[in-house]
Formats: structure tokens, sequence, C-alpha cells
């Protein structure tokens, strides 16, 4: 679904990406950890097309397309959602008009009919009910007044009203309480552990991984990938550290 | 705003940002031409202005209101079509009145509007509430010029001022001149300008979720002039300013 091939990117002309692969099939939740620094959220904004970030080798292909050819716009109508570490205010949007707008401009994308204001309507409850968001909060204006958390959760609202086929979430855990953290974790089981899907969980810490399963687990380190393994890699790298991990390999 | 009868210069502080060549083709046709308002005691009166095309295209709209004791005037004023356009209120608060003033600039090519008040708070009690909204692109000027006069019993005078333009293009111009004359101690006199441009990371955020970078401006820009209509206390009225707004918005692009 999507393969990452000897990606380099820049930012400021400093490079950043020095060489990633990676590749993620359907059905499959892949987890990459690793240190500060180390390309983990370039890696996001690369994937989700956010200016500024210079792809200057590699290739990136998502369901057969050029990722990289595509407008951030395109990208998620071709089912790409990316998940922000810290999710953006928007004044005077209200969440609900923005989900409507975004919903509807992927249908009209793909060529598929827009949804009435009645249905979404119902489908944006139906996703707030799941991941215990206040229907309320559909109505005030986008992530405004929101706290950390509740931006969190607000970006997994978004991504069960979109159901995209991919998911690019970044360090989605950071800023959570262990019980939100649970309701979040179970938020992406419903929405994306399927079939069909693949998920990108970006994450320092192996708490998140114990509600959502990887398939596989990543490190980066200084641009690349320089481990994978399962699950129980997660859990090494929580005794041991990133640090001997990276240096081992 | 005195009377002149002869061209204004940008000497004159009310005029200063005014297009005069432009202002030369109705001059002096238009120096006298003030509309008196009077709303009665305890009344309430409410008026829209949108300053359309004319021939030529030049648009100024002046007023001169009263506003009795414990009355209250809104004004909702939208400028748009114009090469230039300017809206110049002067207002009088008797005790205890509310003034009211929600506008909005839509600025492109080489426009210049401009939205000038005057408000008198002579008598005590009396509150206003100033609201202006400006998105220029291209090399259009929008300037708001407020000055807020309190005279010396007029306590308890409460006077609100926020201007905020956000600029589409580097070349556009956003003046905001507060100018507060205040003779009263005990009086609140607030004022607040800010000028900027469209947020790129919001707009990135947008996209991320699907929605057209045209699009995604238009919902910026349509969220931050709707700040300037909100007072409007009729819904269809409202609906009709902004229609009006988004058209012009819609023309930028």
């Amino acid at each position: 679904m999507l393969k990452i091939e000897n990606l380099h990117a820049e930012i400021d002309g400093k490079e950043i990406l020095k060489g990633l692969s990676l590749e993620i099939g359907a059905g499959e939740i892949h987890a990459v950890m690793g240190p500060n620094g180390a390309g983990k959220s370039t890696l996001a904004y690369v994937l989700g097309g956010r200016a500024g970030y210079e792809v200057t080798k590699g290739s990136v292909s998502f369901a057969g397309e050029d990722l990289l050819a595509m407008d951030p716009h395109e990208r998620a109508a071709a089912g790409l959602f990316l998940g922000f570490q810290y999710p953006v205010e928007i004044p005077g949007v209200s969440n609900i008009q923005f989900l409507r707008s975004a919903v509807n401009a992927q249908r009209k994308a793909r060529g598929d009919e827009e949804l009435s204001a009645g249905d979404f309507l119902k489908l944006a409850r139906e996703q707030a009910a799941a991941l215990k968001m206040d229907a309320e909060m559909l109505k005030r204006p986008v992530n405004v007044g929101f706290s950390g958390g509740e931006k969190k959760r607000n970006e997994m609202v978004q991504m069960g009203i979109i159901d995209p086929t991919l998911a690019i979430l970044d360090e989605t855990d950071s800023g959570l309480d262990i019980d939100a953290l649970r309701t979040v974790g179970d938020g992406i089981n419903t929405i994306m552990r399927k079939a069909d899907k693949g998920v990108l969980l970006i994450t320092h810490y192996q708490r998140l991984l114990d509600v959502v399963k990887p398939d596989f687990v990543h490190v980066l380190a200084a641009g690349r990938i320089v481990k994978t393994g399962g699950p129980e890699l997660a859990l090494q790298l929580e005794s041991e550290g990133y640090e001997a991990i990276a240096e081992a390999a | 705003m005195t009377e002149l009868a002869t061209l204004p210069t940008w000497r004159d502080e009310a005029w200063r940002y005014a297009d005069f060549d432009a202002l030369k083709a109705v001059w002096p046709d238009i120096a006298g031409q003030r509309e008196a308002i009077s709303v009665a005691p305890g009344e309430t009166e409410r008026r829209t202005i949108v300053l359309e095309t004319a021939d030529p295209n030049v648009a100024v709209k002046t007023l001169a209101v009263t506003i009795g004791k414990g009355a209250r005037f809104d004004l909702h004023c939208l400028a748009i079509a114009a090469d230039y356009g300017r809206i110049a209120v002067e207002v009088v608060l008797e005790e205890g009145a509310h003034f009211e003033l929600g506008g909005a600039i839509l600025g492109m090519g080489s426009q210049t509007l401009e939205i000038v008040t005057e408000v008198r708070h002579e008598h005590p009690n009396a509150t206003s509430n100033q609201v202006v909204r400006s998105v220029l692109g291209g090399r259009a000027t929008g300037s708001f010029l407020g000055k807020v006069a309190v005279a010396r019993h007029a306590q308890k005078t409460d006077a609100a001022q926020s201007v905020k333009a956000m600029l589409l293009d580097r070349t556009a111009t956003a003046n905001a001149k507060p100018e507060l004359e205040i003779f009263a101690d005990d009086v609140k006199c607030a004022h607040g300008a800010t000028v900027g441009e469209l947020d790129k990371a919001a707009l990135f955020y947008m996209a991320s979720r699907g929605i057209p970078p045209g699009e995604a401006r238009r919902l910026m820009m349509q969220a931050f002039i709707a700040d300037a209509f909100v007072s409007m206390a009729d819904d269809a009225e409202r609906e009709a300013m902004e229609a009006k707004a988004l058209a012009a918005l819609e023309a930028m692009q």
C-alpha cells in the first residue's frame, strides 16, 4: 500500500532523512520509534506534503501512485490521513464546517456524491461518541481552546469521520492521560485495524503499543531505519534505550 | 470631520490615506453630501451600507448620526466595489446610548477603501463598539481611522475598537489608526489592531484533510471577516451581507 524507497529529504538545506526505506502492506500496523531529532516528524510531514520539506532523492508510492507528485489535498483524497503532533487551531471555522468541507471535497475528488448536512451530522456525532468526545465540541472552532488531550482526541474523531485507508499518526499518544490513551488507542483499532487499511504509528513510547499492537516495529535513527522487528522490539527499546540498539544495528 | 469646500489633502487627518486623484472626479459635488440620522431616545435603528460600483467609480458615503438618550444605532458596512470607496461616520452619543459598528473592507487591484469614524461620547454611560476587518490583495489600500472623543463629564464611557487586517499579498497596504481624545477620568477605551497574513500552518492542516487550497483560503477569510457581522440582529440581513462579502472574496482569488 505504501512503499518508501531510499528517501532523502531536507529542510532549509539540512538533510534530515538519509535514505529511508519502509513498506507497509494492507492490513498492517507499523510503529516507528526513535530518539528526538531522528527525523520522525519530518517523515510524517514529507508524506503529508508540507511545504518546506524538500525531497532530494528516492520515491514514495501509495496504492501504486507517485505520492510525492500529489498536492497535500490530493493525497488526502487518495486515502492518506496525517494525524498531527500539534493539531492547528483555526479560529472562526467550526469543527463541523471544517470536516464537512473536508469530507465533501474528498468525495468530490473521488467522483462520489457529497453528503447531505443531515447525513454528515449523523456521521460526525457517531464518531464523536465512539471517541467519547462531547458532541458540543463539534460546534466549536477547530481546536481553539482545546486542551492537548482534546486536540489529539479530535484528531481521531476526524480520522473516524474521514475514514482513510492509510493513517500516519505523529505522536498521537503525547499529551494523553492513561484513560484518554486507551480511548484513542481503541479508536485507532476500531477505525484502522482492517484488512484493507494500513497505519504508521510514530511514537516515543511503548504504552500506546500496548493498546494498538503493531505488526512491525522500526527504529529510526539519524534519518534511516536502522532496525526492524516485531512487537518485541518495542519492549527491548523500552528496557535498553534507543542508543544501545541504534549502535548495535 | 470638518466640512471642506476645497479638496482635502493628506494633511487633513481624516483624509490622510484617501485617493485624491479619484476624489477629484466627484469633488466638490459630494463635499456637502451627508445624510443626517437622528435616533430618538430609547429607540433602536439599524443601517447597512454596501459600497457598490458607481460612475465614475468613486463611492463616498457620509453619515452624521445623533443617538438619543438610551437609544442604539447599529451600522454594518461593506466596502468592496469602487476604485475609491469611503464610508465616513460622525456619531454623537447622548446619555446611555450605544453605537455599534461592524465593517468589512475587501480590496484588490489598486483599490483604495476606507472607513473613517468619529464617535463623540458627550454624555455619561454611553457605549460604543467598533469592529473592522479588512482583507486586501494586489496593491490595494484599506484603512480604518477611528477617532473616539470623550467629553469631560462623559463618565462611565465604554468605547471599544477592534481592527484586524489580513494581507494576501506583500504589495497590499493596511492602515489602522485609532485616535483617542479623553477628557473624563472614569472611562474605559479599548483598542486593538493587528495586521497579518493567512496562517500557513492552518492552510496545510486543511489541505491534509482534503480541502483544496482555494476553498481553504476562502473558509479562513470568511471566518475572519465574519467578526464584522456577528452583531447584526437580523439573520436574513446578516446572511445577505455575508453572501456579498463571500462573492467579493471569491473574486479576489
